[in-house]
């Protein structure tokens, strides 16, 4: 052992400080060649790319023929667009239905699962499977499962006497079904993040609560609920963000019909570029969606920031 | 409600012995009908079903005939296990075709990622260089800009490098993750720096160091990173949809929706070729649970 700190501190004893420079030169160069291909990929495919959607959203672009400078048209008929208002109220109500739903379903599974009963492990892996299912299988899967004239969820409704459904093919139901499909799929995360949140919870703060009087009710309002909030403000940010973005569901199930019903966002913004081949136009709509969603990171970060220093302030 | 409360194990039921043992008279009206289980389970049973249901109804009609699918109401069990599905996609279908390139695609983002990051990983860790800080925070900003304002130029830089329809086209911007040399970098920096100080002054170079104690050290870590890059590459649709054009090129999630599109009466070659794109992301699910549990919550809840 008495010879690990000898040799750190003897360098600078006998080495000139040119060597000592020389090995920093080294050093660094070394690091450079680690951190280079890293940072080619990552910073030239986000961020050229960025500052390049940002150019196309101000042209006339058809990804093939040289663009024209158009300045804010696309921004401006954006706003006239009645398929793109369609297009964000669609994406709206989902997110509107699917973050709270998924989170508060969550939330109860989780606190009912992170008490001392049997088959915890059973129930956490059935609720979290479909999680990993991809978008596509779940897609494929349930426009059969939810096939208007071979599907076995009207086989079951017939069998039980209630007429058959129109499901993904109904334009007042589709939209309601993809967030029931995502709910299937997502509500199983929520359940691990709040279970590994719940386990963190101090025991003694809970017991101190409970020999106080405090029953069950009060113990989760004011002890475990307030401990797991920043897990609450995570989920809620993540679950919105991906709610925004929805778009691989829609493209398997819907392709954003019926009549336009579940044309989300994302699916406006790709079928703008490479079916209509409108790219500009296409790049306007994703920036005007990225802005959203950087506003509201924007704003959960604050927020968190305020409650941290709040929190400091509190114990100090 | 209040009946529920009622479950073993709680601190209410841990004090009533006490005043048991006293001979005070319990201040409980009538014992009420006790469950032999846990009443949650009357609610967790059902709901746990009604998640397994569609997947259990996915392997059931992938071994039905089309003639048991397509009569109305349709079969809810198969009368035995036909295998005609099965045959149809791996005999007729390119499913083995996309099954290898996205089994190529997703082992190569997999290898990349573990390089790629565990060295920019261990350079922002440990390493002194000129504009390190500016660089991770530019790499940490990369990770908040969303898909869809990035793919249309992302899709350009690849025509420009000649990718489109190859899959170069989807390895290439898999090929590693800020995720991953984030995830890394932070794993490196709660390792004890001693470790490798001493091998550093027996004279070991960094990429030894690095590579014989720093990475035997960081399998969690290392096996989060390979999870989750796996777990995205294999699952992703969005981004082979815009860059492919040929279906010799397809991964199976493109492969799997185009084949639906084509083949709208073969529901059981349909679920067949479904059963085969999830069935090995569920069969590692179920290999490495814990790992998979892990690495979801980790990355959550450091996100």
């Amino acid at each position: 052992m008495s010879r690990l700190p000898k040799p750190l501190t003897r360098p600078p004893a006998i080495t000139p400080a040119g060597t000592a420079r020389r090995r920093a030169r080294r050093e660094a160069a070394t690091a450079w060649a680690f951190v280079l291909p890293s940072v080619l990929i990552i910073l030239g495919l986000s961020i050229i790319p960025v500052l390049w959607s940002l150019l196309l959203s101000f042209q006339y672009s058809d990804l093939l023929t040289p663009s024209a400078w158009v300045g804010l048209d696309n921004y401006r008929q954006l706003a006239h667009d009645p398929q793109f208002g369609q297009a964000v109220r669609n994406t709206l109500v989902y997110t509107a239905l699917y973050v709270p739903l998924s989170i508060g379903l969550g939330l109860f599974l989780a606190l009912v699962l992170n008490r001392r009963i049997r088959f915890v492990g059973l129930y956490r892996t059935l609720l979290f499977v479909p999680f990993v299912v991809s978008a596509a299988a779940q897609g494929v899967l349930f426009s059969f499962i939810l096939d208007p004239e071979f599907g076995a969820a009207n086989s079951l409704l017939h069998r039980i006497g209630v007429s058959p459904q129109g499901f993904l093919s109904d334009p007042a139901q589709a939209l309601l079904v993809l967030v029931v499909i995502s709910l299937w799929s997502g509500t199983g995360f929520c359940v691990v993040i709040y279970l590994a949140a719940l386990q963190d919870v101090p025991r003694e703060l809970i017991e101190a609560a409970t020999l106080d009087g405090a029953d069950r009710r009060h113990v989760l309002r004011h002890v475990t609920l307030p401990t797991i909030a920043p897990v609450s403000v995570f989920l809620l940010l993540w679950q919105t963000i991906n709610a925004l973005q929805v778009f691989d569901l829609v493209y398997v199930t819907t392709k954003g019909g019926p009549l336009g019903s579940t044309t989300v966002i994302v699916y406006f913004v790709w079928e703008q570029a490479f079916r209509n081949f409108t790219a500009g136009y296409g790049a306007a709509a994703a920036y005007v969606l990225g802005v959203t969603l950087l506003v509201i990171a924007a704003a959960t970060r604050l927020v968190r920031r305020r409650d941290d220093r709040r929190l400091k302030g509190a114990t100090s | 409600m209040t009946d529920l409360s009622h479950a073993p194990g709680r601190a209410a039921d841990r004090l009533r012995p006490v005043g048991r043992a006293t001979g005070e008279p319990v201040a409980r009206p009538r014992r009420r009908f006790r469950l032999p289980f846990s009443p949650w389970h009357l609610l967790l049973a059902p709901l746990a079903l009604l998640f397994a249901v569609p997947l259990i109804w996915l392997g059931l009609s992938s071994v039905m005939s089309d003639a048991e699918i397509n009569r109305f109401p349709p079969a809810l069990w198969p009368s035995g296990i036909h295998l005609g599905g099965y045959r149809y996609v791996l005999g007729n279908a390119m499913f083995p075709r996309w099954f290898a390139n996205s089994l190529i695609v997703s082992a190569v983002a997999v290898v990349s990622n573990l390089l790629l990051g565990t060295l920019g990983g261990y350079a922002f860790a440990r390493m002194r260089f000129g504009g390190s800080r500016v660089l991770l925070v530019l790499m940490l900003a990369t990770m908040a800009i969303p898909f869809q304002l990035t793919m249309i130029p992302t899709f350009l830089v690849m025509r420009k490098l000649g990718l489109v329809d190859t899959l170069g086209a989807l390895i290439v911007p898999s090929l590693v993750t800020p995720f991953a040399v984030f995830l890394l970098r932070q794993f490196f920096l709660s390792l004890p720096r001693e470790l490798e100080e001493a091998a550093w002054i027996d004279g070991c170079s960094r990429l030894r160091v690095l590579f014989q104690i720093v990475v035997p050290l960081s399998r969690p870590a290392l096996s989060t990173v390979a999870v989750l890059t796996f777990l995205t590459t294999w699952n992703d649709l969005s981004w082979p949809l815009i860059a492919l054009n040929h279906d010799a090129n397809y991964t199976l999630q493109l492969g799997l929706t185009t084949f639906r599109g084509q083949h709208h009466t073969q529901w059981s070659a349909v679920m067949a070729g479904n059963v085969i794109t999830v069935l090995p992301v569920l069969l590692a699910f179920l290999a490495a649970q814990k790992t998979f549990v892990r690495s979801i919550t980790s990355s959550g809840l450091k996100g």
